[in-house]
């Protein structure tokens, strides 16, 4: 039984949603965007403000949210885990990864 | 909030004044404790500690130096006391000799020349107490929004900030620009990822142009450094709210800019020439951009946090904003306003943005920001060069 859990999905395209409450591991949570709604059981504990995935996103697939790109998820996410630091690495700024000479912004 | 309920100081140059402050400007480190020591003695004068003005050379002197200049002809600033070394790179003449063409009152204490901190401590208290007198004698007069410059800024950044605080900024930026005012848009970092919805905005090819540049500039900069900019940004307080990457972030961050096109992008501490909302190239720092901004004229500035900061400058009030109630009301000493009644549902982004309409109507009439009470004096310039 979903049980009330305040999240925000920004753009129906997004394949997160950000939690305005603390929500438990386990829980049915339902997610709003637009017309559309969806049922998510969260696989780990999602703090206030972190985000959890609305559906599988695969691995090196886009992390969207506000229907832009903050990152890639860099392994498998499945539909209600926790989506943070340690399975979305960030595309722009990457002095780590060889850019060549050319800009990460191609231009 | 209706137009002419502003009230300010106008200035000799025609710009307008929301504070009357008296300011000791330190041109160098060597000079800040005497500085200090007036603003000790003398009410009504302001100061503020630095690392800067000795060994720095080109661009970066040059940043400096407007930096300085920008602050003594900030319109909240009476009168200005340059106080210098005598050997260093800024040379103090040279920074009050540029304030100076503003018509305001503008004087020079060297410590070489007066011989001694404790005489120059002296002599510019002598001058500081005449000239605070001057400035209280002064009377304000009504002005309406479109003389406010009014700076944005977010720090400390949770995951609220995107969705409560910031895009109330937003719509205050709107509402600034509608009236005839300026808006700044800062912290080029944190836009890092958001700059194609900066860029359709912009008024032309030639702005759009700059807003590619100065976000190549600013990431180029990590990627020359082998690093990855989110070891520094978001920092650990972003992430621990729940801010992943830098484009998260900087997608948060964009939603102060309101609406409105984009009319021009300007440098580090630069004057607007446009009025609407404009780009100032800053990093994310929020004491380097902070300072960039009212040295480039700002009045007001409006600066949300989620993690929640003291953050001040020594002569523009800081109205902050929290993007969650819990922050809020575990750090009411520091926050002016509470955003994060949109995020509880109990309040939507107009109604908020209206509340903090009247924040800075009642705050350029005198009410004091908490920054302003605790004497949170903060002032940092973006270095772009090495020292010497």
């Amino acid at each position: 039984m979903s049980t009330y859990f305040r999240n925000v999905m920004m753009q129906p395209n997004d394949n997160v949603s950000t939690a305005l409450t603390d929500i438990p591991v386990n829980s049915l949570v339902s997610v709003r965007c637009n017309q559309q709604i969806m049922e998510v059981t969260v696989k780990d504990t999602i703090e206030f403000g972190h985000k959890f995935a609305v559906v599988c996103i695969p691995e090196g697939s886009d992390v969207v949210k506000y229907g832009e790109v903050i990152g890639v998820a860099v392994k498998t996410i499945e539909a209600g885990e926790h989506v943070h630091i340690h399975n979305v690495d960030g595309k722009r700024g990457r002095g780590d990864i060889t850019h060549g000479t050319e800009s990460a912004l191609g231009i | 909030m209706e137009q002419n309920l502003l009230w300010g100081y106008r200035r000799p140059d025609g710009r307008v004044g929301i504070r009357n402050h008296v300011l000791i400007l330190p041109t160098i480190v060597c000079a800040t404790q005497a500085a200090k020591n007036v603003t000790e003695l003398v009410q009504g004068t302001v100061s503020f500690i630095h690392q800067h003005g000795c060994a720095q050379v080109g661009v970066d002197y040059d940043q400096t130096f407007r930096t300085y200049v920008g602050m003594g002809t900030n319109p909240n600033v009476y009168g200005v006391i340059v106080m210098g070394l005598g050997c260093e790179t800024h040379q103090g003449k040279s920074v009050a000799d540029e304030i100076a063409k503003c018509g305001k009152p503008v004087e020079l204490v060297s410590i070489q020349d007066h011989g001694g901190t404790l005489a120059a401590t002296a002599e510019a208290s002598k001058i500081a107490a005449q000239m605070v007198q001057d400035a209280s004698a002064l009377v304000k007069e009504p002005f309406d929004m479109s003389e406010l410059i009014v700076a944005t800024e977010c720090g400390g950044s949770d995951a609220c900030s995107g969705l409560s605080a910031n895009p109330a900024v937003g719509y205050v930026s709107d509402r600034v620009v509608d009236r005839g005012g300026t808006a700044i848009l800062a912290e080029t970092t944190e836009l890092i990822g958001a700059e194609h919805l900066l860029a359709d905005r912009a008024v032309n090819d030639r702005v759009a142009q700059k807003v590619y540049q100065v976000i190549e500039a600013m990431e180029s900069r990590a990627i020359h450094m082998g690093v990855d900019i989110r070891t520094g940004n978001p920092s650990p307080g972003n992430r621990k709210g729940g801010l992943t990457t830098l484009e998260e972030k900087s997608l948060g961050a964009a939603a102060k800019a309101g609406t409105r096109p984009l009319q021009e992008l300007i440098d580090y501490a630069e004057r607007p020439s446009e009025k609407g909302l404009v780009w100032m190239d800053t990093p994310g720092h929020d004491i380097e951009q902070l300072t960039g901004m009212v040295a480039g004229g700002a009045q007001i500035v409006l600066f949300t946090s989620g993690r929640g900061t003291p953050t001040g400058s020594p002569i523009a009030p800081v109205i902050k904003i929290a993007t969650n109630t819990s922050m809020f009301e575990k750090m009411r000493e520091n926050m002016d306003v509470n955003a994060g009644t949109i995020i509880e549902g109990t309040e939507n982004l107009e109604s908020v943005g209206e509340r903090i309409l009247n924040e800075i109507e009642r705050t350029a009439n005198g009410k004091l920001t908490k920054s302003e009470i605790l004497k949170q004096h903060d002032f940092g310039i973006w270095r772009i060069g090495p020292t010497f």
